[in-house]
């Protein structure tokens, strides 16, 4: 399996997103993850597979709870290639939008 | 908050998508891309030329202190007003190889309904940079759009 590949589909999706920003503060049980959304558990519980696969999650056994921990590892190989490209066109394109608006101001 | 533009990209593959959701209209969006004056200011680049039409080319040159720091021209092979625009990239006196972009403006049909009147377009670029960062990889890079 492409791992690298994996990586960029697990963090393409909203829901596993979020469920990264709230694994950054403290690590969760699945339970606890799942409490944040509406969506039904097995979704989250597929997702939370999905971002273990690609390793941006690590589960660790804590008595009879499974806690998801953020790999901080991975997440930062992900940021370095792909975050500075995605600046530079957030730059880019945020300046289109005031240039046009101004323009149709004028 | 949610980043209004995003990069996808795959290990493996040529291509990058990039999209993004501007609050303009689709012609005036799409005016950002074809009036040279526009485009200079947004993308902060000289125009040198640029003929928007099939067969057509364009060429852009960005100066600091009175150098050429950056050159970059291409070749235009569709040229959709308000629709799409499909080009040739180079960058001059790099290593980089010519890539393709496929640059596409659309309206995102769903957010039209939410919103009411408002115009929300998604858009997007798609393109691959294998020697700026992805392993593995890649001859010829792709801009394109998203539908």
């Amino acid at each position: 399996m492409d791992l690298r590949r994996d990586v960029f589909q697990a963090i393409a999706d909203p829901t596993r997103r979020t469920i990264l920003l709230l694994v950054a503060s403290q690590a969760m049980t699945a339970g606890a993850i799942a409490s944040n959304f509406d969506s039904a558990r097995p979704t989250v519980s597929k997702h939370l597979q999905i971002l273990t696969q690609c390793e941006l999650l690590r589960q660790e056994q804590n008595g009879r709870e499974i806690y998801y921990h953020l790999n901080a590892k991975k997440m930062k190989e992900v940021a370095d290639f792909i975050e500075p490209f995605r600046a530079m066109w957030e730059e880019r394109f945020d300046k289109l939008e005031v240039v046009m608006k101004n323009y149709k101001n004028t | 908050m949610e980043q209004k533009t995003k990069v996808h990209a795959e290990d493996g593959r040529q291509e990058i998508i990039i999209t993004r959701e501007f609050d303009l209209p689709l012609e005036l969006l799409f005016k950002a891309y074809e009036e040279p004056e526009l485009f200079e200011q947004w993308m902060g680049t000289k125009v040198l030329k640029m003929e928007n039409k099939k067969h057509g080319s364009y060429a852009f040159e960005t100066s600091h202190d009175g150098n050429v720091v950056f050159r970059a021209n291409g070749t235009i092979h569709e040229f959709v007003s308000n629709q799409r625009i499909t080009r040739t990239f180079e960058m001059e006196n790099t290593p980089f190889p010519v890539q393709i972009e496929y640059l596409s403006v659309k309206t995102n049909p769903w957010k039209k309904i939410t919103n009411g009147c408002t115009h929300v377009i998604p858009f997007g670029e798609k393109t691959s940079y294998s020697s700026m960062g992805l392993k593995n990889i890649v001859r010829c890079c792709f801009i394109k759009v998203l539908y």
